[in-house]
Formats: C-alpha cells, structure tokens, sequence
C-alpha cells in the first residue's frame, strides 16, 4: 500500500532504446491512487511500450518506476503480477475450452496459491476462497448468465469482459487496460465501457486505459495522456488534453462541439 | 588416411543421396499440408517389396537389366500413386483441421494396419532383389572400388533434386506449392484449390517414398521392419534440414550422410548415436531446421 | 470423507490385489506388466493434459530398466523395493536435465526432440557390446527385503508390488490433477500466454510434467525389467514409445483411473491378437487407434465421463 497522498504509480525519466530505434524517452508520469487515466496516440508511438515496461515485459533502458513507493524498474512481470498490477489485452486472451467460470476460478485460485516451490501443487483450485472470489467477479462485470457458457463460443463484447475480469479477479490495485473497445460495434462501446468502469470503481482499482475512440476518453478518463513519437505531448484533464491543439494537429484531428454528431 | 578419407566421402555420399530420396517425400508432405507422415515409411516398404517381386519377373525373362530398373521403378511408384491415393482421400481427409499430433497418430495408425498389410501380399519372409545392382558391375578408383549401382543412386538423388528445385520455381504446380506452403489460408483466398493440390502432394510424395524403397532394394534385405527404422532416420534428415524444405533435406541429408560415414569409419560405437545427436542438437539450436524461420504469434 | 471415485479406486484396488491369488501364473504376469506399463501412460497423460505429446518416453523407461539390472549386476544388491525406487529416481534425474531444453518446446517439436534423445539412448546401447548390444542382459532374482520367492510367490510378489506402487502413483497424480499446478494444464494447452500473464511460470511447470512423467516411465521400466527378468536396447526404441502413447490417446486423459483400464485393455487386446491371428496383431492395434481417433477423440474414459453425466442427469 502507499502511504496516504503519494502516488500509487511513479514513472520518471523512462526511456526504451531498441538499437537505434527510440520507442519511448522522457516519459515522467505521477498517478494518484483510484485515478482513471486515458492514453490516447497514434500506433507506434509509445503507449504499448510504456505498458510494457510498467507491466514489466520490457526492461527500460533508463529511468525508475515506483509502484506504491517500491522500485519495480525491470523486474519481471511474474513477480509485478504479483505485486498487484494487472493487464488485459487488445485481443481477448482467454481459455477457449474451459467455460468463464472455470476461466475466472483458475485466474482467482493462482492469485491466491500457497508461496513457496510447492505452493502451487498443495493448493486446490476449486477452493472456496477461489470459488466464491470467482463468482463475485463474474457478478461483478455482469456476465453471470454465461457462467456455464464455453469461453469459446462468446460473443465479443462478453469474451473482452472475461479478459478484464480475470486480470481482475486477483484484486489488482493497478490495471493496464490495452484497447479494451477494440472489436467492439459502436453501439455496444459504452454500455461496455459503462459496466467495466463501475465494476474497477467499486474495486477502487487505479486504471490506465489505452483508447482511439476519444468519446470514450472524454466520457470515462479523469485524466488524459497523449503520446506521440516515444513521449508524452500533453498531460492534463479529458477536456485540456482533447482540446489542446497539438493534440488536434498531431492525433486527434478538430474535436467537434460536445453533442455534435452524437445520438 | 587419404584412402580412409575418400572412403568417408564415397560411403557419405551415397548415404546421404539414399537419405534425401527417402526424406524429400516426406519433407514435401510436411511443409505443404504440415502433416508428419508416419505412413511414409510404409511407402518406402512397399516399394521395396514391390521392386522385389519386380525384379523376381525380370530375372527370368530375357530382356535387359537397364530395362528390368525402369521396370522396378515404374511399378514401385505406381504402388505408391495408388496408396497415396487410397490413404489421402479415404483417411487424411477425415482429420484434416485436427489437432497436428491427432494427424500424426492417424498416420502412425496407418502404418501399423499397412505392416500387417505387406504379411498378407508378400508373407512374412524376406526377398533378394540384387539383381539390377550385380549387373550394374564395379568401377574402381585407384584403392577404392565402387558399385556403378551406388554411383546410378547418387545420379538419381541429385536429379530428383534438380528437378524439384525446376518445379518448384519454374512450374505453375511449383508455384502453387509455394504459396500454400508460406500460407494456406492466403492461399485459398486467391483461389487456389488447396484440397487438390494437397491431394497432389501427398500422391507425389507418397510416389516418392515408394521410389526410395525401389531404389534400395537391390542394397538391402528386404524384410519386415525396414519401414519401421526407415522412418526415424527420414524424421532426423527432415528435422535436421527444416520441415518442409528440400534444400534443407539435402543438407540434412548430407550432414547425417558424412557424419554417419565418418563415425562407422573411425568410432563405430556412435554410428547411431550421431545421426540422432546431431538431429537433437539442431533441435535444440534451431527447432525449425536449419533452413526454415519460424512465425511469432500476434496478441 | 472420501470422495465417490476413491471408494471405488479403493475396491478395485482390493479386487484386483485378491485376484492375483485366483488367476493362472502367466495371466497374473500380463496384468503385472500391464499396470507397470500403466505408470508410464499415466506420465503421458500427465503431459498431454498440458497438450504435450512425447514420443519418447521410452528413454526413461529403459533408464528405470537398466538401472535396475545394472545395479544388481554390478553390486548384487537385489532388494526389489529398493531398486525399482532407484530406477524411478535415476529416470527422474535424467528428466531433470533433460526437462530444461524440452520445456521450451512445443506441440511437435516437444514430441521430435523427445523422439530423438529416446533414440540417441537406443544408439548407444545398441553399440555397447558390454551390455549386450542388441541381445541386451537378464536381470538377476529380486528379494524382497530378505525374502526371496520363487516360482509363483515370486510372480504374487511383483504383481502386489507393482499394484501398491500403482496405487500410491494414482494417489499422488490424482491429487496433483485437482491442484492448483494441475488444472493450469488445460489454460497452459488453451492459451499458454494468458498463463504467464497471471503471474505463473509456465516452463518451470512444463519442466515439472516433465520429471513427473520420466520418474513414472523409470518406476515402470524397472518393475517391467523385474518381471520380464531380462533388458535390452528395444525398451528405448521409437515402436516402444510409439505403443505408449497409443495407449494413452485410447485411454484418454480425462481421468487417473483410464490409464490403468486402458494399459490392461491394450495387454488383453494385444495379447489375444498375437496369439489368434499372429500376422494380424499390428492391423488390430492400428484398426484400433484409428477408430479411437475417429470417433472416440477424448478416448474410452469419456465414455465413462458420458455414463457419469447421463447418470447425474436422471432426475
């Protein structure tokens, strides 16, 4: 836990260099804890990498991360997963063959296995804790009536919710959330949006979430990042973020008055 | 030490052309339809026991040893055409989009019934068909004599890589082949007829595999359980090579080739061991072979 | 409180350990090795929950064999508890080593590097004319801590060691099924990324299946080489593991128990086809698998799971 009023996340000069390419440099971001954070930028300018290094499956090759005052800096995602921040996928990384229960009870039962070399084999996955753990976060992101339902044959929007759910489950108190729109038809992206927004908001989970549809941004994000070519070029409120013209120029292209051309 | 030497060359060299006429079929039906054809081995058998009993017609008719070869070879791969054929159509066809190792015990199915097989048509004794290699003669070099029929294998090998090389890249079948091999699915969406072009290449390869068994005859015995050792050595020159690339298997097999010679030459205890050391060090250094890249995976 | 499936483990347990005393000496002998073989299938199941196939598990069970035989060749120790627990042992150090280059291997190159170190053993043995190359050697009379039976008593012993070392494999690999570590096989199968991303070593796990799977293969290869009374360089031959994994894709892997039923079934079957139709045994296995493929893919313990579920069903 960090103590009252630091950051729950602090990134400060963090750069990642690939030979010659600069995928990331200059990056200092502080966030407050239960902050909702969008990040906004076009493909390859950064945010993946920036997620990935805080996850942990990139080493930066400068610069510190501090996750509730603790250096994290190249430490590897196991043990980050372990520290408590969690990430879901652009495209939805679940088990096909197990049905979302059994998918949500195996995400809770490794979260909450014995330490040690044999903790894992001394553990019994259908224990309570897991169960009952499982079963209040399917609740959760209301997907309860697919409970028995195989992973496999879900429709989208319900296969992105799992996703979210099992990085989730483990009661993360960071969570990265990469596109978590993406493949989703228009009219179902808010009411998505909506119920993933409420469920992290009662888990009081601090959020980082990667979007292009900026009404998405504007309507969820308490806070606005935008990355273009490896750093950050505004860093303010939804609203000074969005407007801020080089952000315009740069990314999001004239934002239209709120209201226009919105049903 | 130079007789040693050359000796390591000559026996390496017709090693390793056996070898790739034995791998080529199977690294074909590997790198088109990704299936590791255990009944590939069972092609090899039959076109040993085919040959044989071609041979044995031959022998007592009159007519020219060069002829009686064509003969043994024609027959054998028309075994083979029918067999792949027979296999492809009526058993392959059923479990294609399953799982690759569900495929490959399909397959290893198929050996098992087609062992038994090969007892019902040619019982369980073994045949001599050395005929074609004793009339083919010796032709000596300085110390070392050579069999002309050895040297008819090696010719054989890299003709068959010649024209595989010709096919592949100058033939409109070549071509088609390249592309399903790089990808299927793209494939498909330009319109080729996958299913008939795997149906080729399984008959092709399964001629091929039959055609390796023709050609040793003569070499060996041919008894029950050539099939079965036949099988793993393919396996190592394919895995050595890269699955599902000819150059590979003719690098394959003249790694394994020379390696083998010079082992049974100088240490004879790691005859053996060689051939399946070297495929697991590749395996290890290069899972796809040494001449095939392997594909990330997108998240 | 016991649950349903480990009551009737255990009476089946008792029946087949009371039946030893009532069947004819070389049918007792066929079960013994049946459920020695058992051990190694269990040991596949165990990977191919995880979706790993290896074709060469033969390389431990001929390591457990030789141990065995060596030891008692060597040193005249002849305790049979002890040799079969050092046969499983020595496999499982192999697998150890070996684990750490298999582990980050998958689906068929998992199973061609499995194939191609069974067959380097094969090499070796076969050209070491110390041990008899292709021959082989016998293995010398097992004592069972100072007891030393012969002729049916000694037949009795094997069979009985055999079933207890059975039953405390199916214990321990049933309880290892219902951990945590166990039922990761099926996401690491699905979708092995995800795994990681929940914060698990899937490599280290795989390597574990791995050691679980030679210690199982050695335990059996040794009691084989106990009952046969005789090791050769076949035990490591590619047809060996070949008929292993046979007997574990017609087994299926949805339970402990299907690898016992099936190792006994593929012994019955196998035996009986050599004996009436000896030129035909191999087209019956391969009628056999090939139709375990075809229409019964989760193998014959799903029919047991689909009796189950039909029986739960009825109101």
């Amino acid at each position: 836990m960090s103590i009252n009023g630091s950051p729950i996340l602090a990134v400060r000069d963090l750069e990642k260099t690939f030979g010659s390419l600069v995928a990331a440099r200059d990056i200092t971001i502080s966030v407050p804890p239960e902050q909702t954070v969008g990040v906004i930028g076009a493909n390859g300018a950064g945010k993946t990498t920036f997620i990935n290094m805080v996850t942990g499956h990139l080493k930066p090759t400068k610069g510190t991360i501090l996750f509730e005052d603790k250096e994290i800096t190249g430490k590897p995602s196991r043990e980050i997963t372990q520290l408590g921040i969690s990430r879901s996928f652009q495209v939805a990384q679940i088990f096909p063959t197990l049905s979302v229960f059994d998918n949500m009870c195996i995400a809770a039962a490794i979260a909450r296995r014995k330490q040690g070399l044999l903790g894992g084999v001394t553990t019994p996955v259908h224990s309570d804790v897991a169960v009952v753990e499982a079963q209040a976060t399917i609740d959760l992101f209301q997907i309860g009536r697919f409970r028995d339902t195989l992973a496999s044959t879900l429709p989208q929007g319900v296969r992105k919710l799992l996703d979210i759910g099992m990085a989730v489950v483990g009661r993360p108190r960071l969570l990265m959330l990469d596109e978590p729109t993406s493949g989703i038809s228009i009219e179902e992206k808010f009411d998505l949006m909506q119920v993933v927004m409420s469920a992290l908001k009662a888990r009081k989970i601090t959020v980082l979430f990667v979007e292009h549809d900026m009404e998405i941004v504007a309507r969820f994000a308490d806070r606005v990042l935008a990355f273009y070519d490896g750093t950050v070029i505004a860093d303010g409120t939804a609203h000074q973020t969005l407007d801020d013209p080089r952000v315009q120029e740069l990314i999001t292209g004239v934002r239209l008055k709120p209201g226009a051309g919105h049903a | 030490m130079l007789l040693t030497l050359s000796a390591i060359l000559t026996d390496g060299l017709v090693y390793a052309a056996y070898l790739f006429i034995v791998a080529i079929g199977l690294t074909l039906i590997f790198g088109v339809m990704k299936i590791l054809n255990v009944t590939h081995g069972s092609f090899y058998a039959f076109g040993a026991y085919g040959a044989a009993t071609a041979v044995g017609i031959y022998a007592n008719s009159d007519l020219p040893a060069a002829l009686g070869f064509l003969f043994m070879i024609a027959l054998a791969m028309a075994i083979g055409m029918i067999m792949g054929l027979v296999i492809e159509r009526g058993l392959l066809r059923l479990v294609y989009g399953r799982d690759e190792v569900v495929v490959v015990l399909v397959t290893y199915a198929a050996f098992l019934i087609l062992e038994d097989v090969i007892v019902l048509i040619w019982g369980p004794g073994s045949y001599a068909a050395y005929q074609p290699m004793v009339a083919a003669g010796n032709t000596e070099l300085g110390e070392l004599v050579l069999s002309n029929y050895d040297i008819v294998l090696v010719a054989i090998a890299a003709a068959l890589a010649g024209i595989a090389y010709w096919a592949l890249k100058f033939t409109r079948y070549g071509r088609l082949l390249t592309t399903v091999i790089f990808d299927r699915e793209t494939a498909a969406a330009f319109g080729i007829n996958v299913t008939l072009v795997y149906t080729a290449t399984f008959v092709i390869g399964a001629m091929l595999g039959a055609l390796g068994g023709a050609v040793m005859a003569p070499k060996i015995s041919v008894t029950l359980g050539i099939g079965v050792e036949v099988i793993v050595l393919a396996f190592a020159v394919v895995a050595i090579g890269g699955m599902g690339s000819i150059e590979g298997a003719l690098i394959g097999a003249l790694v394994v080739g020379l390696c083998r010679a010079a082992a049974v030459h100088l240490v004879p205890q790691l005859e053996l061991f060689v051939i399946y050391g070297v495929m697991a060090l590749v395996l290890v250094v290069r899972p796809y072979g040494l001449f095939v890249r392997a594909q990330p995976r997108k998240i | 409180m016991a649950s349903r499936a480990q009551i009737i483990g255990g009476v089946l347990f008792l029946i087949a350990a009371a039946a030893a005393l009532v069947l004819p000496e070389w049918v007792a002998s066929l079960v013994t090795i049946a459920f020695a073989n058992a051990l190694v299938v269990l040991g596949l199941v165990v990977l191919w929950r995880a979706g790993l196939v290896s074709f060469g598990q033969a390389l431990y069970y001929c390591i457990g064999a030789y141990t065995v035989a060596l030891i008692a060749r060597w040193t005249g120790f002849t305790d049979a508890i002890a040799l079969v627990l050092l046969g499983g042992i020595g496999a499982g150090l192999v697998a150890a080593l070996v684990g750490v280059l298999l582990a980050r291997y998958r689906e068929i190159f998992f199973a061609m590097l499995s194939l191609a170190l069974s067959m380097i053993l094969y090499g070796v043995l076969v050209k070491t004319e110390s041990l008899g190359s292709t021959d082989g050697f016998s293995v010398a009379t097992p004592t069972f801590f100072g007891y030393a039976p012969h002729g049916q008593a000694l037949g009795l012993s094997l069979y009985w060691l055999t079933l207890v070392i059975d039953a405390v494999a199916a214990m321990l690999i049933g309880s290892y099924f219902r951990s945590v570590t166990g039922a990761l096989a099926a996401p690491i199968r699905d979708n092995e990324i995800r795994v990681e991303f929940l914060g698990v070593s899937v490599t280290r796990i795989i390597h574990a299946k791995v050691v679980i799977a030679g210690v199982l293969a050695g335990l059996g290869g040794a009691l084989v080489a106990l009952s046969i009374g005789h090791v050769d360089p076949n035990m490591a031959y590619w047809t060996t593991s070949g008929s292993f994994v046979f007997v574990t894709i017609l087994a299926g892997s949805a339970s402990v128990a299907a690898a016992f039923i099936g190792s006994l079934l593929f012994e019955a079957v196998r035996s009986i086809a050599v004996d009436v139709m000896p030129s035909l045994w191999q087209m019956t296995l391969g009628s056999a698998l090939l139709l375990t493929i075809l229409f019964l893919p989760e193998g014959l313990g799903s029919l047991v799971g689909r009796l189950r579920k039909r029986a739960d069903a009825k109101p």
